[in-house]
């Protein structure tokens, strides 16, 4: 699948180590999140970056310990229809103050790049490939938006509230 | 009304340009159908047993002329010219070509009416009483909380993949005719003891195959903390709700499987995070919205005008007059009805030439403004009573001045087999085969205020759970059967109805309604006992009796 990290698609930089396969001491690495709890410790000493896949139905407060020594955190998307990752996205950033690369996976396509985008998404495993070439077209589609997010864009009510200060003072 | 200002015609275009490019995409194979199925949905297009299906939403059940008039147009040039007002405070049209959508969206959206979020596992079309801010009674305007919660659930960023759809519903009245209880999440406006505007929050209401009435969640939550407590629950919802089977997905479930207490307990955790954030409104932001909402310049009239007293000698007249006028917050003004139940018509459809006709009476006649209200009919909500007597009369004409508001024949029915792939049953002429058994004003009007509600399967599009009289299509070996309900009601004494006993044939259902309703005239302890409180009195067994008695 292809990644799109900072807007432009890139080459993934990351090992996704699978269930049984072994944890190797150097190099970006991605972890399945049972693994990653089970060995935390040891991990820490890796010689590289260490990220980890973090299931949908799993409780960020596990998490939240280890989030200072994590490069990436992958939240999953099994099908489009779950969208339980959007609010954990929101909760690691807005609420624990996660500020490494927060990558979408699974079943992602260009019609939710913006709504991934507010929720705090900054990288994208995408499931095809148009789409992640689409990729810079398709976020600049909305201008508007109506609800308050940590991606920190003015709302609507804001906007107009700001004009009309403005209209007053001038 | 609320005026649209740029942003949000932009907001509807930017959405109706990203709807074109993916019904490109769907036609060039580029999307799937199973990928596209979810977009299309929260473009309000299903795919029905005959054709595409497009449901277009009326926010807070409030029209203009124009909207009202470029609906007519979609329905004469995409579709076979009417269109079906729906429970929702929708407008469907049932029969538009695919390719033909973001044209029809695109026009819609020029006089700032959108489909956004009217299907999907999203939080669907926020829907309040039809006669919100001109009915006697109310604390203040629901509308302008329904806006607010409008914008900040559209395209929500987070909320727009909810394990299922999520209805939220507002009434400012003691009366309250929005179905609260029927809701994901019900509010009643309310002033707590300093004089400020609140909520009574209610939850996991809703009916479908396990229906349930909504409970209080919380008696007050002030109106700046609106928008965080909602999220709060959305939240709680969107983590915990059921996603391994449809039928237990909805909140009402969750509610239903955790207690409302625990329920409440992790809502109250959540909320407390996050009600000091940018959510929180202030007394600006809202005052800007309600700024937004213009309002009729009404002038000082009398209340009992030459032209009504002359008109009360014409027994028709006064007999819609009782029937189709009620009371308005302003002397010399009445809320009117159009009922959209003709005598064997099906519920809820209107023509073209009807709603552009509507479109011309509202502006002669009530600033301009139609209602949309969940019994599917319309509302002139600001008719000067003077005029009362000439709209009468131009209503009559166009066939909307049948007297029969929340009479029998006042019938909720969802489409059912007709065109719903998903139905057991008819339920449209069911309802037809009532209206004609009970076309006698006089006799409807002795019954008095009865609601019959009909769904063609157990999904419960025409509510048939809270119908006073509820008849619910299912399917045996083949044939089209119905089951019984009685004693339902929707309003602020919401409850489920009874089911009276096994499920009846279809050529048998109006002999049971019959039967049902002579009983009860032979029961009610008064003639102004409503037939759901002779129901509440006894029972069901007098009923059940009659009716099996000779089956
Ligand atoms: C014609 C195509 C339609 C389809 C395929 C359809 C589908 C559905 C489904 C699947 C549900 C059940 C959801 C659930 O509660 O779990 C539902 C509920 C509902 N539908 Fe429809 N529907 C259609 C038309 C209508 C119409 C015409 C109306 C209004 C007259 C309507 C109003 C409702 C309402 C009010 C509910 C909510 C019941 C509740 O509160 O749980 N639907 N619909
Ligand atoms: S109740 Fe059933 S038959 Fe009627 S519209 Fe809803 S899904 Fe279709």
């Amino acid at each position: 699948m292809p990644l799109v990290k900072k807007g432009a698609i890139a080459a993934d930089a990351y090992l996704h180590v699978g269930d049984d396969a072994e944890i190797p001491v150097d190099g970006a690495a991605l972890i399945p999140a049972a693994r990653f709890l089970a060995n935390a410790e040891a991990l820490a000493k890796r010689n590289g970056p260490t990220g980890v896949i973090w299931p949908n139905n799993r409780d960020l407060d596990d998490l939240v310990p280890y989030l200072d020594g994590l490069s990436v955190v992958a939240l999953v998307f099994p099908t489009f229809r779950d969208g339980r990752a959007y609010s954990q996205a929101r909760l690691l950033r807005e609420r624990y103050g996660y500020k490494g690369e927060l990558r979408a996976t699974g079943q992602v396509l260009r019609d939710q790049f913006v709504l991934m985008l507010r929720a705090g998404f900054d990288s994208f495993e995408v499931k095809k490939q148009a789409d992640a070439e689409a990729f810079a077209a398709t976020v600049k589609r909305y201008t508007v938006f109506y609800q308050p997010t940590g991606d920190g864009r003015i709302t609507a009510l804001h906007r107009r509230m700001q004009a009309r200060h403005c209209a007053n003072a001038g | 009304m609320y005026a649209y200002d740029e942003m949000d015609r932009t907001l509807v275009n930017e959405r109706v340009s990203e709807f074109r490019d993916q019904v490109k995409r769907r036609l060039s194979g580029e999307l799937t159908e199973d990928e596209f199925k979810m977009l299309r949905l929260m473009n309000g297009v299903y795919l029905q047993l005959h054709a595409y299906m497009l449901r277009v939403a009326i926010p807070y059940g409030t029209l203009s002329a124009p909207q009202l008039r470029k609906m007519a147009h979609v329905a004469r040039k995409y579709d076979r010219g009417y269109g079906h007002f729906t429970t929702r405070q929708n407008i469907q049209f049932n029969w538009i070509k695919l390719s033909d959508l973001p044209d029809a969206l695109e026009d819609l959206a020029s006089v700032g009416i959108h489909a956004m979020q009217t299907s999907g596992n999203c939080v669907r079309n926020v829907t309040t009483d039809q006669w919100a801010g001109v009915a006697p009674g109310e604390v203040e305007d629901p509308r302008i909380w329904a806006e607010l919660l409008r914008q900040y659930s559209t395209m929500h960023p987070e909320f727009t993949y909810l394990p299922r759809k999520f209805k939220i519903a507002i009434t400012a009245s003691d009366h309250d005719r929005a179905a609260i209880k029927v809701h994901d999440i019900g509010l009643r406006i309310l002033n707590n003891e300093a004089g400020e505007t609140g909520f009574e929050v209610l939850v996991g209401g809703g009916l479908g195959r396990t229906p349930f009435i909504g409970k209080v969640i919380k008696p007050f939550v002030h109106g700046r903390d609106i928008l965080s407590y909602v999220e709060s629950i959305l939240r709680v919802y969107n983590q915990y709700g059921r996603r391994d089977n449809i039928y237990k997905a909805r909140i009402k479930i969750l509610v239903h499987e955790l207690g409302i207490e625990k329920f409440a307990a992790e809502v109250e955790e959540e909320w407390q995070v996050t009600r000091e954030s940018a959510l929180q409104l202030d007394d600006e932001v809202v005052a800007d919205i309600r700024a937004r909402f213009r309002y009729p310049g009404y002038e000082a009239l009398s209340d009992t005008p030459d032209e009504l007293t002359a008109a009360s000698a014409d027994p028709q007249f006064t007999r819609w007059l009782k029937n189709s006028v009620a009371a308005h917050q302003q002397k010399g003004y009445a809320i009117v009805t159009l009922s959209l139940k003709p005598i064997g018509g099906p519920p809820g459809d209107a023509t073209a030439e009807q709603m552009d006709a509507i479109a011309d009476l509202a502006e002669k006649y009530s600033f301009g403004e139609i209602r949309v209200g969940h019994e599917q009919n319309l509302a002139l909500p600001n008719v000067a009573k003077r005029d009362l007597p000439a709209l009468w009369r131009q209503l009559d004409k166009l066939g909307l001045a049948t007297p029969n508001v929340n009479l029998i024949t006042d019938i909720i029915a969802c489409p059912g087999l007709d065109y719903c792939s998903l139905a057991n049953a008819r339920a449209i002429p069911i309802a037809q085969e009532l209206t004609r058994r009970f076309a006698n004003h006089d006799l409807a009007d002795m019954i008095g205020r009865l609601h019959i509600n009909i769904s063609g399967c157990i999904n419960a599009c025409g509510h048939h759970h809270v119908g006073h009289i509820g008849i619910l299509g299912v399917e045996k070996n083949g044939e089209e059967f119905y089951q019984i309900t009685i004693g339902g009601r929707a309003d602020e004494g919401a409850v489920v109805g009874t089911l009276i006993g096994p499920a009846v044939p279809y050529d048998d259902v109006a002999n049971v309604i019959e039967d049902i309703v002579e009983s009860y005239l032979a029961l009610r302890a008064r003639p102004d006992e409503l037939f759901v409180q002779t129901v509440e009195r006894l029972g069901v067994e007098p009923f059940k009796e009659r009716v099996y008695a000779t089956r």
